[in-house]
């Protein structure tokens, strides 16, 4: 059967990669192309790189590291961030990415979705949302979390899969940063609704977090960090030999 | 020289990059005169079956590999690019494939029912099932990365390797100098990079 996959996320802002806490205080770390070689031979089971630029300047950066990047890796990439057309799609699929996650792109154009499905298929196709309880409901956020769409996180992870997301990252901005474990009740509203693959993001601070997450939520299929990994916090290789004593499938 | 068969469908820098960094020289190529000439040929694809049958077919590039096929040239289909060298395939209807295997390909979900998400994506253990130089740099551990919501049967004769996934999931195939990976060795790993290695080093009238 197939294995919980461990996915390092890259957040790559002007040629860096970085990662704050709750969206903001964001931290230089280190070179995208040399972090991913790293991960791509030391365990992860796919890496998610994420443009976090707003300029067209910033952009063209982003991709030309993205075409870098990806000669080097032999596992699958997921690009995201400023996905807001075909053309965004094209652009880093070129680059050599296997998936594409569009999240604001997706809240402004929804047909975008169902485009990219039928033009690259389903198993190309994310959609990213960025989750957060208002008034005890589960609110969909754009433009990096900091604004409040109004619109309800379940109902529209369900409208996602059926125009044709092959694959939901449900990133909790209540425990993004916190490092206090997976948003564990949230992931269980997503995969009670849906059929396809579900990424969980947002709270890893240690392995137990990630034991507790598969365990707690045996529909989940993925878990993905960023800075407990960048900083070494969490080695993945480790993470994999402790799933493995629990009894979680892992790819070693 | 390995030729990367390019007849429109999917991307292949991912397989370009693999072989380079297994230090085996590799083009993608849309002529008929450099398919019939490659050491070795990879057939990708990515999409639906239909699609990608028509083009292969429209491109004239079927006939091409067809040739080489006969001529002994080992080829290795990826993906859907294996599903397209079976006799036929039920993807949104009948479909002709190359023929160059016996067997057909059918929707995993007719063989697993609904308790498993489809399409198959993720890390999958290959179970070998017979030895071959496609695998002779493999383990008994290998993980593949899949992506595939169909999947190939009666073909018991030609399977190399199988997967777990709710039913027995052909992961490797061969028959002569004509083989297959359902999986993606361009994304899995060092596992994925040693099938290349190994493909690149068959010779034409090796198998």
């Amino acid at each position: 059967m197939i294995t919980k996959r461990i996915i390092p996320c890259l957040d790559v802002r002007d040629g860096t990669v970085v990662k704050g806490k709750n969206f903001t205080g964001l931290k230089e770390i280190s070179s995208p192309v040399e972090l991913a070689e790293y991960y791509s031979g030391n365990g992860a089971d796919e890496l998610v790189f994420y443009d976090i630029t707003a300029s067209s300047d910033g952009r063209k950066i982003f991709t030309d590291i993205l075409c870098e990047t990806a000669k080097n890796v032999f596992i699958p990439l997921t690009v995201g961030g400023g996905i807001n057309s075909l053309s965004d799609f094209d652009r880093v699929l070129k680059c050599g990415a296997d998936k594409v996650s569009v999240n604001s792109g997706a809240i402004k154009n929804p047909a975008l979705i169902g485009e990219a499905a039928k033009l690259y298929g389903s198993q190309c196709v994310v959609l990213s949302v960025d989750i957060k309880r208002v008034n005890g409901e589960f609110a969909v956020f754009a433009k990096g979390g900091r604004e409040n769409t109004g619109i309800e996180a379940i109902e529209w992870i369900k409208q996602g899969v059926d125009r044709g997301a092959g694959e939901i990252v449900v990133n909790s901005i209540d425990t993004d940063g916190v490092k206090g474990g997976f948003d564990i009740p949230m992931l269980k509203a997503v995969c009670d609704v849906v059929n396809v693959p579900v990424i969980a993001s947002g709270g890893a601070g240690k392995a137990e977090d990630f034991i507790a997450l598969f365990k707690e939520v045996p529909k989940i299929d993925a878990g993905l960090a960023a800075s407990v990994f960048h900083f070494g916090e969490i080695k993945i290789n480790d993470l994999k030999q402790e799933m493995r004593k629990n009894g979680i499938l892992a790819r070693i | 020289m390995t030729v990367i068969v390019d007849y429109g469908v999917g991307n292949l820098f991912s397989l370009l990059s693999s072989f380079s960094a297994i230090g085996e020289q590799a083009v993608v190529s849309s002529e008929k005169s450099v398919v019939l000439n490659a050491d070795r040929i990879v057939l990708p694809g990515v999409g639906a079956f239909s699609d990608a049958a028509f083009k292969l077919e429209k491109t004239g590039l079927k006939d091409a590999v067809l040739v080489a096929a006969k001529n002994g040239t080992p080829i290795m289909g990826v993906c859907l690019g294996m599903q397209l060298l079976f006799d036929k395939s039920y993807e949104f209807g009948e479909y002709k494939g190359l023929g160059l295997i016996s067997g057909e390909v059918r929707p995993i979900a007719e063989f697993t029912g609904d308790s498993l998400k489809i399409p198959h994506i993720g890390w999958n253990k290959l179970r070998i099932k017979r030895k071959h130089p496609l695998l002779k740099y493999a383990g008994e551990d290998n993980y593949a990365y899949f992506v595939h919501s169909y999947c190939a049967v009666n073909c018991d004769e030609s399977v190399v390797a199988d997967t777990d996934y709710g039913t027995d999931i052909t992961a490797v195939v061969a028959k002569g100098n004509v083989m297959g990976c359902q999986f993606h060795p361009e994304k899995s790993g060092t596992a994925g990079l040693k099938i290349l290695k190994a493909f690149s080093e068959l010779k034409k009238g090796d198998l």
